[in-house]
């Protein structure tokens, strides 16, 4: 909303207030604005009449104008083609400063001297979507009532400041100059001047020219009011230069005047071009596939949300939204039907939301007040009156079926100083509510709110007490901790959890990322593993961004080449996030990606490259980490296609699959990229062992080597298992510490030796103790896995 | 036989100082101490003395012994330290050299600032809930006091799933979801992060996914001035403790009053920079008195109970605090932005 500072001080005396204390004055009530600046920036513009006009001699496109400017007559050079003499224009002196940074400067061009210019509105600074065709190409042409060596700007009213707010939703009240005039009322503590109209003449009634039938509850307020033998020109000053101000072009005076009523009243009205139609008005819900040519001559296919004015059941205009082409006020019109009604906010937002929206749409999405719509109507029947020498209609045509209430709410003071947490004085509080232009009785310490119409925003008792903290100065509210019990705040386990597991996985070297959970059709559906159901958004806003993930390998991908691609490519990045499908139901996953060196150093030899064990190795890490040791375990089973089927496992919990980990397909990844994706529901959940001590042993291990040869399809942590059964208790560790395949055993045989530690935490143990479980754990090998000693 | 003693003594001395390292003395001790050393020659011929002799001769031997054992282990103390240091000095490396950097990986700026918020509220008793990203619009909207005709919901344009299921656009559908799931309907203090999402094209300071925080209070006695208490804790928190606060009146349906709030600038304390725009104030987040109607839409009796709440854009303070341009850097995940945020955070 831009608030034009002439236009306000129409309706209260701002006089005394710079506009910038206004616009920060409101700020502190809750009011935003987006920018303070000046109509125009011009400086030293000044009437003047150009007596004389000629060709310049050595131009083609220079004129050789006389000037009279008041005290003395200038020549000044002009390029402009509507430039002639005996007209008045707009004047720079030298010294002049323009919007565009450009001192005005006595000079030469082309041999003859020019002292001053001659300006167009543009130069001024007015933007080009306000100007008419010819000030669009040429300079300004005043009236003729404009008075030689007076201020430009001031006579064309464009001395003019804006603020520019940016509304709260709840107050379509402030989107009226009325409105805020009550606003800056009760901030300044002053009184808004009453608005004095009078129609002089009224003739005929408009009941011989039209009827009035309204159909549909979403149109609780309709008023129809004739004007005959208006005469279409061009505005007044005052009205075109607050036009400007807020934001609107001129058009004519007609047009105007609708505009400049809305602006003032915050209540849209449409006029019709009465000759256009029937003597039937009714209002009604459109029937699906209806049609309506809109003023912007586009045809409009309408159903049964939209509301409509009808002119002998033909739509004449889209309500609150658009008029109909056949209805649309011309520069021949001579007779206009005024419209001031009130619609439902939720039909004219949908109907907007398809056709347009504009400064009446929006006005009616955010509500209007019945008495501005009674008062706009006559307003605007008391302008065209007196501004298009029209003949107003006797009587209004009236549908109202909003009940006549008084607003009172009752409001104790002390739930008033409770609430904003300070304490307040009856007499004040009840100044702030008279400030508001709010009425009030008050008993003991209750009072009696009287709420005007206008402020539809207001409803309870809450809304009052905002208002009391507004107009107190929030800024000034004063900082209490609040007094509550004592008690201990607490993580969400799973939300505990998963902070755990980052604070594991970035101490074991990985970087945590953060992707978007929308991702196009080739990363949902290349990535779905057992067919779930994907979930999709129902408007999205791009291709790119329609789908649920279910899977963050494509987005840790994506993360992937991008740093690859900017020249990083030691990469070891995780991300938990929940994915959701199946409706309803979601799961929170951990995914881990890894690709080039894991720990690198060229000048001290260092490197340990990422591969399939060191991610394993992350895995039980975390796993142990998070108490899991022992209860998981890692199986070669189905593996989800875009992982490679021979260098990867599933990662499995208390016997269930929870994940699978391994190198990225090649078709999915030509890097070798290594991965895991880990359903964390279980984790997250699961009931872990507290922490038992353990006695460490006082006296010494023996240590034992055994190499053995077997099959190659045999898997170590079989071997291992087999070891550990038979080696009990005193086997305190063992460990792989040799694979050797080739040459010098069978094709199919590998050799693989272990590393036994022996330990008793009670004694030192013999080596006959020893040999005697080494050589048990040697038969064990050699029976359940034919194992073959090696030699030593 | 004293001269004799009193000869070697000397003879000792001079050849001590001679000595140049630990196998010069070491043949110097057998010389003078070994068994056919000097000391031990004389200490043979004692057997020439009577008794009376022996006894004053035997005391200056052992004097004279007791003093050449003494010097030869001071000697082999200095000299070996002597060598030690030699080879200590052989072995000097160049500790200017690159050290050798450990592997440590960071979480997210955004986990990083969310942590710090959730310490504090912790600290102050808040139980830390999470809650769905598909959400219902009875939780997300209406219950919100955001009917269907709200026109604040266009503020919020939002990503539906289907006509009562979207992407959740704030993450106040978990007080709703809190404050149904409490039983006895009496007092509660959350805050609550989580992802949410917006019909926004993604530019330098629009994402359509981005996180929040959501606080809330509900409590028999709170007000207002106590919402600005708690908010100027988190504002100091995070920005510095000379930071202050101050509320200005807005709107959101689920609030009423309703304030946005601004923190004194941390760039320039105050006094107008760049950063706030010259007016020594940014705006960090919104917050409010719950709006009787979702306490009552929640089963709650707005006679006794009432509340507070807040919403934080981590995004936006993300940026505010580390000096973040372009929304869309935290998403990218390039490793050397995030590698920056591998560190505590700073004191100002």
């Amino acid at each position: 909303m831009k608030l034009s500072r002439k236009f306000l001080n129409e309706v209260i005396d701002i006089n005394d207030i710079d506009t910038n204390t206004l616009a920060n004055e409101l700020v502190l009530v809750g009011n935003e604005y987006e920018s303070i600046y000046k109509l125009s920036n011009a400086t030293n513009i000044i009437v003047g009449n150009v007596l004389e006009a000629y060709p310049h001699p050595n131009s083609d496109h220079l004129t050789v104008c006389k000037v009279d400017v008041g005290d003395y007559t200038l020549q000044i050079l002009c390029g402009a083609p509507n430039v002639r003499a005996n007209i008045k224009v707009m004047v720079a002196l030298s010294n002049a400063v323009l919007p565009s940074g450009i001192t005005i400067l006595k000079r030469e061009i082309r041999g003859l001297e020019s002292n001053g210019m001659i300006c167009s509105l543009a130069e001024l600074g007015i933007e080009h979507k306000y100007l008419t065709e010819e000030d669009k190409s040429g300079i300004h042409i005043l009236p003729n009532d404009a008075k030689v060596g007076e201020d430009a700007l001031k006579y064309l009213q464009l001395d003019d400041e804006v603020i520019d707010f940016e509304l709260t939703a709840n107050r379509g009240d402030l989107m009226s100059i009325l409105g805020f005039a009550y606003e800056v009322g009760a901030v300044f503590n002053k009184k808004v001047k009453p608005l004095e109209y009078k129609l002089n003449n009224e003739v005929d009634d408009i009941n011989n020219y039209m009827s009035l039938t309204v159909d549909t509850s979403n149109c609780p307020l309709y008023l129809g009011r004739g004007v005959k033998n208006i005469k279409i020109g061009e505005s007044p000053i005052f009205l075109k230069s607050r036009l400007i101000a807020s934001g609107i072009r001129p058009i004519n005076n007609v047009v105007d005047i609708s505009n400049y009523v809305m602006l003032l009243f915050g209540t849209p009205l449409h006029f019709f071009d009465m000759d256009g139609l029937n003597k039937n008005i009714l209002v009604r819900m459109a029937s699906n596939n209806e049609e309506i040519v809109t003023l912007d001559k586009n045809k409009r296919i309408l159903d049964n949300s939209d509301i409509v004015i009808t002119s002998d059941n033909k739509p004449i205009a889209l309500a609150g939204v658009m008029g109909g082409l056949d209805s649309e006020i011309e520069n021949t019109t001579t007779n206009v039907f005024i419209e001031s009604a009130i619609f439902n906010p939720v039909s004219i937002r949908k109907t907007a939301k398809k056709i347009l929206k504009s400064e009446a749409s929006n006005r009616f999405e955010k509500g209007i007040d019945k008495c501005r719509c009674y008062m706009a109507i006559d307003y605007a029947c008391y302008l065209l009156e007196k501004y298009a020498s029209g003949e107003v209609i006797k009587n209004t045509l009236i549908h109202d079926a909003i009940l006549n209430e008084e607003k009172i709410i009752s409001i104790t003071l002390n739930k008033i100083s409770s609430i904003l947490g300070i304490d307040l004085e009856l007499n004040y509080v009840v100044s702030l509510f008279n400030r508001l232009n709010f009425t009030t009785k008050t008993k003991d310490n209750t009072i009696f709110v009287t709420v005007p119409t206008y402020r539809l925003d207001i409803s309870i008792e809450e809304d009052l007490i905002e208002e009391i903290g507004r107009l107190n100065k929030m800024d000034n509210l004063e900082s209490k901790m609040p007094i509550m019990p004592l008690k201990a705040g607490s993580y969400e386990k799973e939300y505990y959890k998963k902070s755990q597991i980052k604070a594991r996985l970035t101490a074991l070297g990985l970087f945590e990322v953060v992707t978007y959970t929308l991702v196009d059709n080739d990363m949902v559906n290349n990535f779905n593993n057992n067919n779930k159901e994907i979930i999709s958004i129902l408007d999205p806003l791009s291709a790119d961004k329609k789908y649920l993930r279910t899977s963050l390998i494509p987005s840790l991908l994506n993360v992937l080449n991008y740093n690859v691609a900017h020249g990083i490519k030691d990469i070891d990045i995780f991300e938990i996030s929940d994915v959701y499908y199946d409706k309803d139901k979601y799961t929170p996953l951990l995914t881990i990606l890894t690709n080039g060196n894991y720990m690198t150093n060229e000048l001290y030899k260092l490197n340990i490259n990422n591969n399939f064990y060191l991610l394993k190795g992350i895995v039980e890490n975390l796993f142990n980490y998070l108490g899991l040791s022992n209860r998981y375990d890692f199986k070669v089973t189905e593996i989800p296609h875009y992982f490679h089927p021979y260098c990867s496992s599933s990662i499995i919990l208390d016997n269930e699959v929870i994940g699978f980990i391994g190198l990225i397909h090649p078709n999915v990844s030509k890097d070798k990229v290594y991965g895991l994706e880990i359903n964390l529901d279980k984790i997250l959940n699961i009931e872990i062992r507290g922490i038992k001590n353990k006695e460490v042993s006082k006296y010494p291990s023996i240590k034992k080597d055994l190499a053995i040869i077997v099959d190659k399809n045999i898997m170590a942590k079989d071997l291992i298992k087999t070891i550990k059964n038979s080696g009990k208790k005193l086997l305190e560790e063992v460990s792989i510490f040799d694979i050797y395949e080739g040459d010098k055993i069978d094709n199919d045989k590998m050799s693989i030796a272990f590393s036994l530690k022996f330990s008793d935490s009670n004694k030192t143990l013999t080596e006959i103790e020893v040999m005697d479980i080494f050589n048990n754990i040697i038969n064990d090998l050699v029976n359940k896995h034919h194992a073959i000693l090696r030699d030593k | 036989m004293k001269e004799d003693l009193l000869k070697v003594k000397l003879a000792f001395d001079n050849e001590l100082e001679n000595v140049n390292d630990v196998k010069e003395l070491g043949e110097l001790r057998i010389k003078y101490l070994g068994k056919k050393g000097l000391i031990t020659d004389i200490l043979k011929k004692m057997s020439e003395l009577n008794i009376e002799e022996k006894k004053s001769f035997g005391a200056s031997l052992n004097i004279v012994k007791e003093e050449i054992t003494k010097k030869i282990d001071e000697n082999f103390t200095k000299l070996n330290s002597l060598g030690l240091n030699e080879k200590l000095e052989s072995e000097r490396i160049d500790i200017s050299l690159p050290s050798i950097s450990l592997k440590v990986g960071s979480v997210h700026p955004l986990t990083k600032v969310t942590n710090t918020i959730l310490d504090l509220f912790i600290s102050l008793g808040y139980d830390v809930v999470s809650g769905p990203e598909v959400e219902t619009d009875l939780y997300n909207f209406e219950m919100l006091n955001l009917p269907l005709s709200h026109p604040a919901r266009d503020a919020q344009d939002s990503f539906y799933i289907t006509d009562e299921t979207l992407l959740r656009t704030q993450t106040s559908p978990v007080q709703i979801r809190s404050m149904l799931k409490n039983v006895n309907k009496d007092a509660i203090r959350i805050i609550c992060p989580g992802k949410v999402y917006r019909r926004d094209n993604d530019d330098a300071t629009h994402s359509h996914q981005f996180m929040q925080i959501e606080g809330l209070v509900v409590d028999k006695d709170v007000s207002l001035a106590n919402l600005k208490g708690t908010l100027e804790v988190l504002a100091k928190t995070l920005f510095g403790s000379d930071r202050i606060i101050r509320f200005r009146p807005s709107f959101f349906p689920f609030t009423e009053p309703s304030v946005e709030v601004d923190v004194s600038c941390f760039k320039c304390g105050g006094e107008g920079c760049n950063v706030c725009k010259k007016t020594g104030w940014i705006e960090i987040l919104g917050a409010g008195m719950v709006h009787p109607n979702v306490l009552k839409g929640c089963g709650y009796d707005t006679n006794i109970y009432r509340g507070f709440a807040f919403g934080i854009g981590i995004e936006r303070i993300a940026m505010l605090k580390y000096g973040i341009n372009d929304i869309r850097d935290l998403y990218t995940n390039d490793l050397r932005f995030l590698n920056n945020y591998n560190r505590i955070d700073g004191d100002k």
